[in-house]
C-alpha cells in the first residue's frame, strides 16, 4: 500500500452544487440491464458538489477503472473500509452513507488495481483537509459550513508571530516557542498568556492565527499574547510527562513572564492542548494546581480503565495511570475548563466520562461536542466557544 | 449648549463635516479650539485614529484630553489612590457577575413566558410581571452601583487629591476657550470612569458636545450594554451603569444594525418594554440625532427606533418624555426630564 501525494492541480474551487438529484436512476438504470452511457455518468456529475449530500443522504462516488474501491474514513462507529458499488457497465464506483445534520467527515479512497493499492484523496472534492501526515478529503454534511471566523477577514489586523528558544535544564537543550503578540500590541499593557501545546501545529493545520485575530478583532476574546509550542518528542513528552511539567511551569513559564508583557497571575494564564497534548495541560495542571486559571482540553487522550486493562496499546500505559489516579482521587486544578471532543472519535467515551470528574471538584466545566472526528479542523472549529468562554473579550463593552 | 449623538464613525470625512455642519448652524466658533476626549481607546489613545486626526483640515486647533494617560500618571504619582480604585474595580466586577448571574434567570423566566400558548390570555398579566421584575432588578444593580460609586468617593475624594486635582486643574485650562467636545466611543465603563474621576461633567455642560457610539452611550441616563449574538448566552441586554445623564430619556444602542436581530420582532419588543419609558435609539453609521439646548425637540437623522410592539421605525423628532410622564423607569435613582439636561447629574 502506497500513499500518493494530490496533484497539486486539483481544484479550490467547489462546483455549484445541485441539489435533490440522486443517483438512484441512474443505479435503476444499471440493474434494469441498460448500463448508463458515459453521457450520462457524465450529466449525472457535471457541476455538481461530491460527494452528493441530500439531508442525511451522503452519496460517495468514485470514477475510474479499479478492481475494487473503498472508502476510508475516520468515523469511529462505522466500518473503517466499505467497498463503494461499481456502477455496472460503467467507470462509476459509489456508495450511500447516513451521516447526521452538521457532520464533518475526513475521507480517502483506497483504490486497488491489479493487486497495487493506493489510498488517494476523492479527486472530485476540493475540500482538503491537512494535518501532519498530508491531507484528507473532507465531507461536509448537511448544515455544516466551515465558520467564517475561521477565515481571514480583511478587517482584522493580523498579530505578529516570533520564534524564540528558550533553554531547559528539565529537557536537556532548547525548545522552540512562537510568540504570538496581537496586532496593536502595547509594551505598557498587561496581556493574558495562552500556552498551547502543538503550537506550531495548531498554526498550521488550525488556523490558530487567523482565528486569534478574528476573535481579537471582534473583542469576543482580550487581546492575548500565545506561546506556541513545538515539541520535538511529543510522544514523550506529552504523555503525563513530569519532566515536561517541570520544564512548562518552573523553565518557560518565568522566562515568557520575564520577557512579555503578560498578567502573570492564575486568572490571566490559560493552558490548552489537543489529543496528547490535552493530556500534557491537565498533567501540567494536577502538578501544578495554583498555576493555571483556565484549560481547554480538545479531545484528549485521557485512557483510563475502571477493571482490566485500557484496550489502547502500552503507548497508553502512563496516561492511564495518570487518569487513573485523578479519577481515584480528583481535585481542583484551575477555575474553568472547556473540553471538546469529537463525537465520532473513538475517545468521546473517554472525555465524555471525564467532564462529571473535573465537575466533581468545583470547577466551571463547559463540554462541547461535535460530530466530527480527531482532527485539526475540529479542534479550530471549537477554538472560538472555548476561548470566549474561558477568557471573555470586551464584546458588551465596548463600542467603536 | 448643543448636544449630537453620531452612531459609529467609520466614514472618512465623516467628523470634518459634522463640525462644518455645526459651524455653518452657529453653534461652534470658527476660531476656536475643539477638544477630543478619547479615553475610551485605552493605551491607544496617544494613537489619533483617522477619523479624528483628519480634524486638523479644519484649520482649527484640536486639542485631546488624554484623559486615560492622565489617569495613568495620577495611579503612578498617588499609589495609595491606584490601590484604592483597583478594589473598588473589582467590588464592581463582582456586582456585575451577581447581577448577571439573577438577570439571566429573571430575563429567562420572561423568555419562558412568551413561549406559552396564551390563547386566551391568561398570561398578559404574567409578562408584565416578569418585565417589571427586570426593570426591578436593573433598578437594584444600578442602585448598588451607586452606592458603592458613593462610598468610594466618600472615601477618597480622588478629584481633591493631589495629583488628580493637578491633572483636572490642567484639563479646565486645556479647555478654556473650547466651545466644542468631541467624545470618541471605544470602552464604556473606562471612558465614563475616566470622565467621573476628573469630574468632566460639569465642564462639558458649558459645552456643545458631539459623541459618537460608546461615547453617545456614556452622555445618556444609564448605560445598556447589549449584543443578541454573542459567542455564549441568550445575549440579554445588561444596564451597565448610570451614564452622565446629559441626555435623558433614551437608550442609545450604536451599531444596533450589526449588534441586534431587529428582524427578531419579540426581541425587539423585549428590548424596547424593558426600558419604557425611555425611547431606544438604534444609531447606525450615519444615524445622528441633534439637541440644541436642554429643551427642544431632538432632530433625527438615520435614526431608528425600537417599538414596543416589536416595531422598528424611522425616528424624526426624538422628544423624550417628561418627568411626570416618564413615571415608571427612573434610571439610575436620576429622575427623567423632558430633552437633554442642562447641567450635570
Amino acid at each position: 500500500m502506497r500513499w500518493v501525494p494530490e496533484s497539486p492541480e486539483v481544484a479550490e474551487v467547489a462546483p455549484p452544487d445541485v441539489a435533490g438529484l440522486s443517483i438512484e436512476p441512474l443505479v435503476r438504470a444499471a440493474e434494469a440491464g441498460t448500463p448508463p452511457s458515459t453521457d450520462a455518468v457524465d450529466g449525472f456529475l457535471h457541476g455538481r458538489a461530491v460527494p452528493v449530500v441530500d439531508g442525511s443522504q451522503v452519496t460517495f462516488v468514485f470514477r475510474g477503472e479499479a478492481d475494487d474501491v473503498r472508502l476510508r474514513h475516520w468515523v469511529y462507529g462505522l466500518q473503517t473500509a466499505t467497498s463503494l458499488h461499481r456502477l455496472e457497465g460503467t467507470d462509476l464506483w459509489y456508495d450511500v452513507l447516513e451521516l447526521p445534520e452538521g457532520s464533518r467527515v475526513e475521507y480517502k479512497f483506497e483504490v486497488v488495481r491489479g493487486g497495487d493499492v493506493q489510498w488517494v484523496n476523492d479527486p472530485l472534492n476540493p475540500h482538503r483537509a491537512r494535518d501532519p501526515f498530508g491531507a484528507n478529503s473532507v465531507c461536509h454534511g448537511a448544515g455544516y459550513a466551515v465558520p467564517e471566523w475561521t477565515r481571514p477577514d480583511p478587517e482584522s489586523p493580523s498579530g505578529s508571530l516570533e520564534d524564540r528558544l528558550f533553554r531547559s535544564r528539565a529537557l536537556g537543550g532548547s525548545r522552540r516557542v512562537t510568540i504570538y503578540r496581537p496586532a496593536r500590541f502595547r509594551e505598557t499593557r498587561r496581556y493574558p498568556l495562552l500556552l498551547v501545546h502543538d503550537g506550531g501545529d495548531y498554526l498550521a493545520y488550525a488556523g490558530l492565527q487567523t482565528v486569534l485575530d478574528n476573535l481579537i478583532h471582534r473583542l469576543e476574546i482580550p487581546g492575548m499574547i500565545a506561546a506556541l509550542m513545538h515539541p520535538p518528542d511529543r510522544m514523550e513528552q506529552y504523555r503525563g510527562s513530569e519532566a515536561h511539567s517541570r520544564y512548562l511551569v518552573e523553565e518557560l513559564l518565568p522566562d515568557l513572564e520575564a520577557a512579555l508583557p503578560v498578567q502573570g497571575t492564575r486568572a490571566g494564564r490559560c493552558l490548552m492542548g489537543a489529543s496528547l497534548g490535552a493530556v500534557a495541560s491537565l498533567s501540567t495542571a494536577v502538578r501544578y494546581p495554583d498555576v493555571f486559571g483556565s484549560l481547554l482540553l480538545q479531545s484528549g487522550s485521557f485512557a483510563f480503565s475502571d477493571i482490566g486493562g485500557h484496550g489502547r496499546g502500552p503507548v497508553f500505559d502512563p496516561i492511564a495511570d495518570f487518569v487513573n489516579a485523578y479519577r481515584r482521587a480528583p481535585k481542583r486544578v484551575a477555575d474553568k475548563v472547556f473540553v471538546s471532543c469529537g463525537m465520532y472519535e473513538s475517545l468521546i467515551y473517554e472525555n465524555r466520562s471525564l467532564v462529571p470528574v473535573l465537575e466533581r471538584t468545583g470547577m466551571e466545566v463547559r463540554f462541547e461536542e461535535a460530530r466530527d472526528g480527531h482532527n485539526w479542523e475540529n479542534w479550530r472549529d471549537r477554538l472560538r466557544l472555548g476561548l470566549s468562554w474561558l477568557m471573555p473579550g470586551p464584546l458588551w463593552l465596548v463600542y467603536d | 449648549m448643543t448636544t449630537v449623538l453620531l452612531g459609529p464613525v467609520r466614514r472618512a470625512g465623516a467628523l470634518v463635516g459634522e463640525v462644518r455642519r455645526l459651524r455653518e448652524a452657529g453653534v461652534v466658533d470658527g476660531s476656536a479650539r475643539i477638544a477630543t476626549i478619547t479615553a475610551g481607546w485605552q493605551e491607544w489613545e496617544d494613537q489619533p485614529r483617522p477619523e479624528v486626526a483628519e480634524l486638523d483640515r479644519l484649520g482649527q486647533r484640536v486639542v485631546d484630553l488624554g484623559l486615560y494617560h492622565r489617569a495613568e500618571r495620577v495611579w503612578a504619582a498617588d499609589p495609595e489612590l491606584a490601590a484604592a480604585h483597583h478594589e473598588h474595580q473589582m467590588r464592581l466586577r463582582l456586582l456585575r457577575r451577581s447581577y448577571n448571574l439573577r438577570l439571566e434567570q429573571t430575563a429567562d423566566a420572561w423568555l419562558g413566558l412568551e413561549r406559552l400558548d396564551d390563547a386566551g390570555g391568561v398570561i398578559a398579566g404574567e409578562l408584565a410581571s416578569a418585565c417589571e421584575a427586570v426593570q426591578a432588578l436593573d433598578r437594584h444593580h444600578l442602585g448598588r452601583i451607586a452606592a458603592l460609586r458613593a462610598e468610594f468617593e466618600e472615601r477618597w475624594r480622588p478629584v481633591e487629591r493631589l495629583a488628580a486635582a493637578g491633572e483636572r486643574a490642567e484639563i479646565e485650562r486645556a479647555l478654556d476657550g473650547v466651545g466644542l467636545v468631541l467624545v470618541a466611543g471605544g470602552h464604556v465603563p473606562l471612558l465614563l470612569n475616566r470622565l467621573r474621576l476628573f469630574d468632566l461633567a460639569p465642564l462639558l455642560a458649558e459645552r456643545s458636545v458631539v459623541a459618537w457610539a460608546g461615547g453617545a452611550m456614556a452622555l445618556a441616563e444609564r448605560v445598556v450594554l447589549f449584543h443578541d449574538s454573542p459567542p455564549w448566552g441568550p445575549g440579554h441586554a445588561e444596564v451597565g451603569e448610570a451614564g452622565l445623564g446629559r441626555v435623558r430619556g433614551v437608550v442609545v444602542l450604536p451599531d444596533g444594525g450589526r449588534r441586534l436581530r431587529l428582524r427578531d420582532p419579540a426581541r425587539v419588543a423585549r428590548l424596547a418594554r424593558r426600558f419604557a419609558p425611555d425611547a431606544c435609539l438604534v444609531l447606525d453609521p450615519g444615524a445622528r440625532v441633534e439637541w440644541r439646548d436642554a429643551a427642544s425637540t431632538g432632530v433625527a437623522e438615520g435614526v431608528q427606533r425600537l417599538g414596543a410592539e416589536g416595531s422598528v421605525a424611522a425616528a424624526e423628532a426624538v422628544a423624550p418624555p417628561g418627568a411626570a410622564a416618564a413615571g415608571g423607569a427612573p434610571a439610575g435613582g436620576v429622575p427623567a426630564t423632558g430633552g437633554p439636561a442642562g447641567g450635570a447629574p
